[in-house]
């Protein structure tokens, strides 16, 4: 008797840990896209050595960027030549800070779901890539980002979009994107973003820390796959803070949700509108014969 | 088909009956004049632009994609097209059979709108030819992607409407006839694809709620579109029946056209949904918090010019027209609607659009010429067709059986 209560506990215990966990999971859960390769910017650790930039343009068949520090002088734009840029900024104390900026690769991206013909498509690991082959050039994508990342190749005849594939082609090898393979100081650390949120939080969070408690990237446009982590004002960094924490796809999922309901509703009422007046016109016509 | 010979055809279908010297004679006109100017310039920059790409010959920037060709000849081409679809509706499915004689030229009207918004889409897009990947990817999450459809489908739904009075100017009763008696079904389509085409066409910002200001962005403006279009269609067929019954008055010789009555009835719906318009926009900035906006800075007296002077105003007119029978008030009313409609595209995608930049787009002298041109194309089609086909005049059938 005493065995099979103990038995009993054991699986009521067994199983409410168990609907516990369930719960644990479904209440703090995995963040969105946590299984994706993301990077983490440290920018705490940034020394300002545009490696990244070099590599980059290397890469991606683009001219050499600037060399010499007089770059950092000046706030610099991604452009379609240079889809990296490192910018200098004022630090906490006497040191300056730095921060590399290229596309933020969404979870749920805007240009991609912006995109009409998927030329700009999100790829399950992470990257948003691009198909050249099959964008036609409206544009949309460049509307719809909320970082301004996508650049037109204005100055060509034939033109595509340009930005930060997060170096897909190597992805698919199993390679890490170039700039973070290259980086020398740590600044950059490539890596899966449910476990890269976590080393985030914890450098950010640790006794004693210096950083702005803020995980950039965690929630902006619903989740970005490049997160930063800093010990200045993100503002201060030139980083869009005004970009809103919901999914930006999501904005038009309702209003894209109604040509269904307008192709099925709108033909049956119409028709019934017709038939309505021309059996009024009918009624009309007769009462005109009869009455004299 | 009475085709005495390939000669006489021409000469009859073509040159109006005249002979070859006689009919270029006949185009020696002021207008012809300045039109064949802007053409001559316009036609060549619209190849050079494909030469030399969109940076030589636009102002466009990374903030500011979309420009006139798409603000100007898309949003507004497409919104004042939208009296073949309203107009089209009174009649065939509402059975408003006083509107009937403008049914043709609004149709008309909607067809070449559509089709100068295509050609200026194609000076627009970097690399055109790839619009055929409209069909063979499925981009069903963006908006993009049903505006693309609804071009489609609609434009050959109109172009299926202007078949009738091209074949019946043809004589191929093949063809027009039974396209006559489809034209419910096409109409039935043609408010289908409407309602979702314009409405989608201002749905295409909403992605973007930081870049467009926020008196002019709303959840919401898919309706703020659809309802200016519906505006943009009634006001379009009032100016155009006026200008229509001025140019081409000959050809209404011996038809009974209540012309008072139409403007007179167009003006009393124009009233309505252009005040119903005023008060959803009111809606629309409550709902998004814009009070503070409003006056505040260019754009938010911008605004006001826009909403009272363009809006508010000829809902007014409208009304004092339709009220007093003042035809002369019910037209300054739809010209003045259909100025604003064209405001509202220009300054939702161009004015209003990128307004925290400090430096701000002008367009090109280019992109304005081959705008312009687009224009004076539509124009001289719409002339060219009307004084052959039967659109403002009956087709020579149904005229017979009067």
């Amino acid at each position: 008797m005493s065995m099979q209560r103990r038995t009993f506990l054991k699986v009521a215990g067994a199983t409410g840990a168990l609907a516990a966990g369930g719960q644990a999971q479904a209440a703090f859960g995995d963040p969105a896209g946590a299984g994706e390769n993301a990077v983490l910017v440290d920018t705490t650790l940034c020394v300002g050595c545009r490696g990244c930039e070099a590599v980059c343009a290397e890469a991606n068949a683009l001219p050499e960027p600037p060399s010499g520090d007089a770059v950092l002088g000046s706030l610099r734009k991604t452009s379609e030549t240079s889809l990296t840029v490192v910018n200098r900024f004022p630090g906490p104390g006497a040191e300056p800070r730095y921060a590399k900026r290229q596309c933020m690769h969404c979870v749920e991206p805007a240009c991609a779901s912006a995109c009409p013909v998927r030329a700009l498509d999100k790829k399950p690991g992470g990257p948003v890539a691009y198909h050249k082959e099959r964008c036609m050039g409206c544009r949309y994508c460049l509307v719809a980002c909320p970082f301004g990342i996508p650049k037109y190749e204005y100055a060509k005849a034939i033109p595509a979009v340009r930005k930060c594939t997060f170096c897909a082609v190597r992805q698919a090898e199993g390679l890490a994107p170039a700039c973070t393979s290259v980086c020398p100081s740590g600044a950059l650390t490539f890596g899966k973003r449910g476990e890269l949120l976590l080393e985030a939080k914890r450098r950010v969070h640790a006794q004693g820390s210096r950083y702005v408690p803020h995980v950039y990237g965690e929630h902006e446009a619903g989740g970005t796959n490049w997160l930063y982590i800093s010990d200045v004002d993100f503002a201060g960094l030139d980083m869009k803070v005004t970009v809103a924490d919901a999914s930006y796809p999501q904005l038009v999922k309702g209003v894209l949700g109604v040509p269904p309901f307008v192709m099925t509703l709108w033909p049956p009422l119409l028709m019934g509108i017709y038939a309505f007046s021309h059996r009024r016109q009918q009624v009309a016509g007769h009462q005109g014969e009869e009455t004299p | 088909m009475m085709r005495a010979s390939s000669a006489g055809w021409f000469q009859e279908k073509i040159l109006l009956g005249l002979a070859p010297r006689a009919y270029l004679r006949t185009l020696l006109t002021p207008f012809n004049g300045v039109a064949f100017l802007i053409c001559a310039l316009g036609l060549p920059l619209l190849f050079y632009r494909f030469y030399a790409g969109l940076g030589a010959t636009t102002n466009l920037t990374q903030t500011q994609p979309w420009g006139v060709w798409i603000g100007f000849d898309m949003m507004t081409g497409i919104a004042l097209a939208a009296g073949g679809f309203t107009i089209g509706a009174a009649v065939e499915i509402f059975g408003l059979e006083e509107f009937h004689a403008i049914e043709r030229p609004a149709i008309l009207t909607g067809f070449l709108g559509y089709l100068m918004a295509v050609v200026g889409l194609i000076a627009d897009l970097g690399k055109p030819w790839n619009m055929v990947q409209i069909f063979a990817q499925n981009g069903t999450r963006s908006v993009l992607f049903e505006v693309a459809w609804c071009v489609v489908c609609y434009t050959c739904v109109l172009g299926l409407e202007f078949a009738v009075p091209f074949f019946e100017w043809l004589g191929v009763k093949r063809i027009y006839q039974p396209l006559r008696k489809a034209l419910l079904a096409l109409t039935v389509l043609s408010v289908m694809f409407s309602s979702m085409h314009q409405s989608a066409l201002g749905s295409l910002f909403i992605i973007a709620p930081g870049k467009l200001h926020p008196l002019w962005w709303s959840p919401w403006i898919f309706a703020f579109f659809f309802m200016t279009a519906v505006i943009a269609g009634i006001s379009m067929v009032v100016v155009e029946s006026a200008l229509s019954h001025k140019v081409f008055a000959h050809q209404l010789e011996g038809q009974h056209h209540d012309v008072t009555g139409i403007t007179l009835g167009l003006g009393k719906a124009g009233a309505v949904v252009l005040f119903a318009y005023f008060f959803l926009k009111l809606q629309g900035v409550i709902d998004g918090h814009a009070w503070g906006y409003i006056g505040q800075g260019f754009l938010g007296a911008w605004w006001l010019v826009e909403m009272l002077g363009f809006v508010l105003l000829p809902s007014l007119l409208f009304a004092w027209g339709a009220r007093h029978r003042s035809v002369g008030a019910v037209r300054v009313a739809a010209t003045v609607a259909v100025l604003g409609i064209v405001l509202n595209r220009v300054n939702v995608s161009i004015v209003a659009w990128d307004w925290q930049n400090p430096s701000h787009y002008v367009p090109s002298w280019i992109e304005l010429w081959v705008s312009l041109t687009l224009v004076t194309l539509g124009v001289l089609a719409f002339r060219w067709i009307v004084n052959r086909m039967p659109v403002l005049r009956q087709p020579a059938d149904l005229a017979a059986g009067h």
